[in-house]
């Protein structure tokens, strides 16, 4: 097959950041991990739809790039999406998308392998097929071209991207990415005949999805069902979950770029799944239940991450991680570890509201002490309370009284805005919240600050938000207003997430399959890279959905209603859709719901279905208590279904 | 001296082939690691963030090669320098490759002020990459520097500024043989590098419809009292004794 890299390597002379083409990672040299091709192995060519500092962090694909090439009868390289400017010299001297490992062609794999972790990515996703030279639509494929599958989280509402991804894996990757090179290889070993038959065979590995063979009817505007038409093909899809995380220490060899990234350090994943219940959340609803990596696995994890990678930086990444029953002692183990080496930097995103943590976090941060970030998420505790993330103002002010007080000049806090029952009083509560933080931050330095961070809210399926109707363009604008006027004239700095990127967020989010059209439309008239301020405009969206003849505030703004079919309706995350609507109802009602970790049961209907539970290391509730509050959580565990891990509990 | 003693070391190093695409900062980074994952003992700044005592010489612009790149570091215990360059390969990409390690003298002038010139094996194409003629190249490079002054279209901070670089060119060759790339046309360039230089791309437009295909940087050099030293021999350190060293 073909090096690509004499026809590149001309163009990189012209393009901004030429690294970004080049790959040359370490572990990727000749006899690591380099890829190995051969007509007996089912090539992957693993796709982040966004560019190389975005896309080459992703664990995701990471894990199943080693995974692949550990396999003897599978190869995967790697691919990210070229920028405008490679873009254009690219198609002008008709050089097709390539692996960055090698320079191969794109459609010169079997597959070509997307993840989408986020939805304003999809017309990235449009582009870089129809780069790989390989048509858009799949009914357009014939055998000669590869199968175009994609995964991560977005996949749980596949329908947007219906008529263009060949098959979706939905859950976990670490299983069924094995599944789906054994059939991709007999494929090819059986000289790629019919495409049809593959992906006959693809719809019957559990948590695949295969769009083509389902039939949708609407009722007016609304989903009737979505029916397969084979009776070997399922009704209801249900996602992938890796019981043990122990079994699966990936990446092993996390790859280290020559470029600076996003995330440019050790990654080490501590725990998956998340169960403190935000309910607009989408990642802590579908990755139920919460399995801890044993404590020793993180500690060897680490210290060979680092010795092998040479970072000196490592975060411990997770939904929460300041929630690991383990934290304390790996944390000290690291610090121990490093003394004497000139020193590690340790970070754990999303930090819980007390002081423990922020006293890791001062431990951990001797290195480079950037701001301390929380994310109270509501300016209210009535909001909060709707919104479950039950966050007393106290804690939150004495875990920043005590940030200030070791030193830290600068607060961030996140919050969302357009949640649903949110009002004035709410948006007004953020500027209270900021000011109190800086009076604070006052008693220590002059310099103190903070820095609010405001994200526009997009409903999310398979969470209990699914059937609200998100916020307009001008409502946010207008709550955002409203924000920074209130803030004026404090020493708190206000950021904003535009809020016409969220409406077409919310387009794609929650969108059917009629959507697809919309997206392709979209990339044709030239929108890609829409998360980039720089190459987004809503008006393409517009367009698209009036040239498609959808109304965009039926698909956005309009509350649905409990009978509605949702267009994700045949894809399960294992919640059940009582708990969901119950749970919806309890926001409106405004009552919190405790984590299941530390409390019984409510059955939401993952660890039931699925015959699944939380793998912990410690029974007892972190400091600050569930949701880091002071929640009286004295009850025991018992009907929980947990496991508890071999290493000691600490109490 | 024993205990606090610093060990300054001198590096000469390559950035060859594909990985000639990368920054000259994201070489340091690269290097960085490669000490880490090397276990070296660096010497580390004092204060309340201390750094490790690394210098790096003159920077090489994102796409041209080099065979003498050039690196000071600080080590808190002295080490095998004959070993080092094999020790670091471990953690370098392919086509950075350790090739020198010298003990350096105490306070020996940082690398960026003491090198004085630099040599360059340029591939040339005319500005649409076709092929150039050797000899009208010859002729134009003549006429050119026949002249007292050679303006060039320099990219500096973002904007495009028009100066003079006659005085940084001090010999340009054009050779009979091609390169090994198939191009006819190469040429050899030496270049100051004070108080400023020139990257050779900027030097060849300025001359006619030249750019450079690819530019390998051959020598640096280190000019005192009328002689020219190869940085690894300049300011060094006399080998010490192993007995001694411990
Ligand atoms: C690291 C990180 C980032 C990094 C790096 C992103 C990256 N390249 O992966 C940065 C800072 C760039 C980032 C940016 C953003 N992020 Co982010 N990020 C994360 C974080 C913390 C970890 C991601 C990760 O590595 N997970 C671990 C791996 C193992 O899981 P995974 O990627 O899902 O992969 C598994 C499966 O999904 C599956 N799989 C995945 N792909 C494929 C493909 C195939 C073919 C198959 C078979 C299987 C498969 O197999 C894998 C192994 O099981 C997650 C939170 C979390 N813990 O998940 C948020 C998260 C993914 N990010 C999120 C968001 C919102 C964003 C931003 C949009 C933020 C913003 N407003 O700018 C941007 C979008 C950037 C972009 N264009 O993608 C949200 C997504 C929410 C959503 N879409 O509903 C998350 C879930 C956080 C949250 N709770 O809000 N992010
Ligand atoms: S089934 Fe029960 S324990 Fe498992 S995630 Fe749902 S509520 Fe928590």
């Amino acid at each position: 097959m073909s090096d690509l890299w004499p026809r590149i390597e001309p163009l990189l002379a012209r393009v901004e950041k030429p690294a970004r083409y080049i790959g040359m990672e370490m572990g990727t040299e000749p006899g690591s991990l380099a890829p190995r091709h051969g007509s007996s192995r089912a090539a992957f060519l693993l796709i982040y739809p966004d560019t190389y500092e975005i896309g080459l962090p992703n664990q995701g694909l990471q894990i199943l790039y080693e995974l692949l090439n550990e396999r003897e009868d599978a190869v995967a390289e790697r691919a990210y999406a070229p920028w405008t400017d490679m873009e254009a010299a690219m198609r002008a001297a008709r050089v097709p998308l390539f692996s960055v490992d090698t320079h191969r062609a794109a459609a010169d794999f079997d597959v070509l392998a997307f993840n989408l972790s986020a939805e304003l990515v999809y017309t990235n996703l449009l582009n870089l097929v129809d780069l790989a030279g390989v048509p858009v639509r799949n009914a357009d494929r014939s055998p000669s071209h590869p199968v175009v599958i994609a995964g991560g989280h977005c996949t749980y509402n596949p329908e947007p991207l219906a008529e263009y991804v060949d098959a979706f894996a939905i859950g976990d990757g670490e299983e069924v990415i094995g599944e789906i090179a054994d059939v991709v290889g007999a494929w090819k070993r059986g000289g790629r005949a019919s495409r049809e038959a593959v992906l006959r065979e693809l719809a019957t590995i559990p948590g695949v999805y295969v769009p083509s063979l389902y039939d949708v009817e609407y009722e007016g505007p609304v989903v009737r069902s979505v029916t397969p038409r084979y009776a070997d093909v399922p009704a209801i899809v249900d996602k992938r979950t890796v019981a043990d995380l122990a079994e699966w220490p990936y990446p092993k060899r996390q790859l280290v770029p020559l470029v600076e990234v996003v995330h440019d350090r050790l990654n080490v994943e501590i725990f998956r799944g998340c169960t403190r219940g935000c309910r607009f959340c989408q990642a802590g609803m579908i990755t139920r239940p919460v399995r801890e990596r044993p404590e020793e696995q993180v500690r060897t994890m680490v210290r060979e991450g680092l010795r092998r990678t040479g970072y000196d930086e490592v975060a411990l990444t997770s939904l929460s991680s300041a929630d690991f029953s383990g934290i304390e002692g790996v944390v000290a183990d690291l610090v121990t570890d490093q003394e004497g080496t000139g020193g590690v930097s340790v970070s754990l995103p999303s930090l819980r509201v007390d002081a423990f943590t922020v006293g890791i976090a001062s431990e951990l941060q001797k290195v480079r002490r950037s701001g301390l970030t929380f994310a109270p998420e509501a300016g209210t505790w009535r909001l909060r309370q709707v919104i479950n993330k039950l966050i007393i103002e106290d804690d939150l002010y004495s875990a920043v009284d005590a940030a200030y007080s070791q030193g830290w000049r600068r607060v961030k806090l996140y919050f969302l805005t357009g949640l649903p029952t949110e009002m004035d009083e709410d948006t007004l509560g953020i500027a209270q919240l900021a000011t109190n933080v800086t009076d604070i931050g006052r008693k220590y330095t002059k310099q103190a600050s903070c820095t609010v961070s405001v994200g526009g809210f997009v409903p999310k399926p398979h969470t209990p938000f699914q059937w609200f109707g998100q916020n307009g363009v001008d409502e946010l604008q207008r709550k955002i207003t409203l924000l920074r006027n209130a803030v004026r004239g404090t020493r708190a700095q206000v950021k904003w997430h535009d809020p016409k990127a969220t409406f077409a967020e919310g387009i794609a989010s929650r969108g059917d399959r009629r959507i697809g059209r919309v997206i392709e439309r979209v990339w044709r008239a030239g929108g890609t890279f829409q998360e980039w301020s720089e190459g987004f405009s809503l008006d393409l969206w517009l367009d698209a959905m009036r040239a498609e003849g959808l109304d965009p505030d039926w698909f956005v703004t309009r509350h649905r209603t409990r009978d509605e079919v949702l267009p994700w309706a045949h894809i399960a995350a294992g919640l059940h859709a009582d708990f969901l609507w119950g749970d919806w109802q309890a926001a409106l009602a405004e009552h919190g719901l405790p984590d299941c970790r530390w409390t019984p049961c409510y059955d939401c209907g993952v660890c039931t279905d699925y015959a699944l539970e939380h793998v912990v290391a410690s029974p007892v509730t972190p400091a600050g208590g569930s949701q880091g509050t002071g929640q009286d959580l004295t009850r025991s565990a018992v009907d929980v279904p947990v496991r508890f891990l071999g290493s000691k509990v600490r109490s | 001296m024993r205990g606090g003693a610093a060990n300054p070391v001198r590096l000469r190093y390559t950035k060859l082939g594909k990985v000639r695409w990368i920054s000259h900062r994201d070489v340091a980074r690269a290097l960085e690691r490669a000490f880490r994952i090397a276990q070296l003992p660096l010497a580390f700044s004092e204060g309340f963030s201390p750094r490790p005592r690394v210098s790096f010489g003159l920077a090489l612009s994102t796409g041209h090669e080099s065979d003498a790149e050039y690196v000071d570091l600080v080590l808190a215990e002295p080490v095998d320098l004959d070993a080092l360059p094999s020790r670091l390969d471990a953690g370098l990409p392919e086509g950075i490759a350790i090739v020198g390690a010298v003990a350096l003298a105490d306070r020996a002038p940082a690398l960026q002020e003491a090198v004085t010139c630099v040599e360059w094996r340029v591939d040339v194409a005319h500005g649409d990459l076709t092929e150039v003629d050797p000899a009208r190249l010859r002729e134009q490079v003549d006429a050119a520097l026949a002249e007292p002054v050679l303006e060039a279209t320099r990219h500096r901070k973002g904007r495009d500024v028009i100066e003079d670089v006659r005085p940084v060119i001090r010999r340009i060759t054009v050779c009979d043989e091609p390169s090994a790339a198939g191009l006819p046309t190469v040429v050899e360039m030496e270049m100051s590098t004070q108080p400023r230089g020139a990257k050779p791309g900027e030097v060849l437009a300025a001359i006619g419809d030249f750019t450079d295909v690819r530019a390998l940087r051959t020598y640096q050099w280190i000019e005192r009292d009328g002689a020219r030293q190869e940085p690894l021999d300049a300011d060094t350190r006399p080998r010490v004794p192993e007995a001694c060293a411990s």
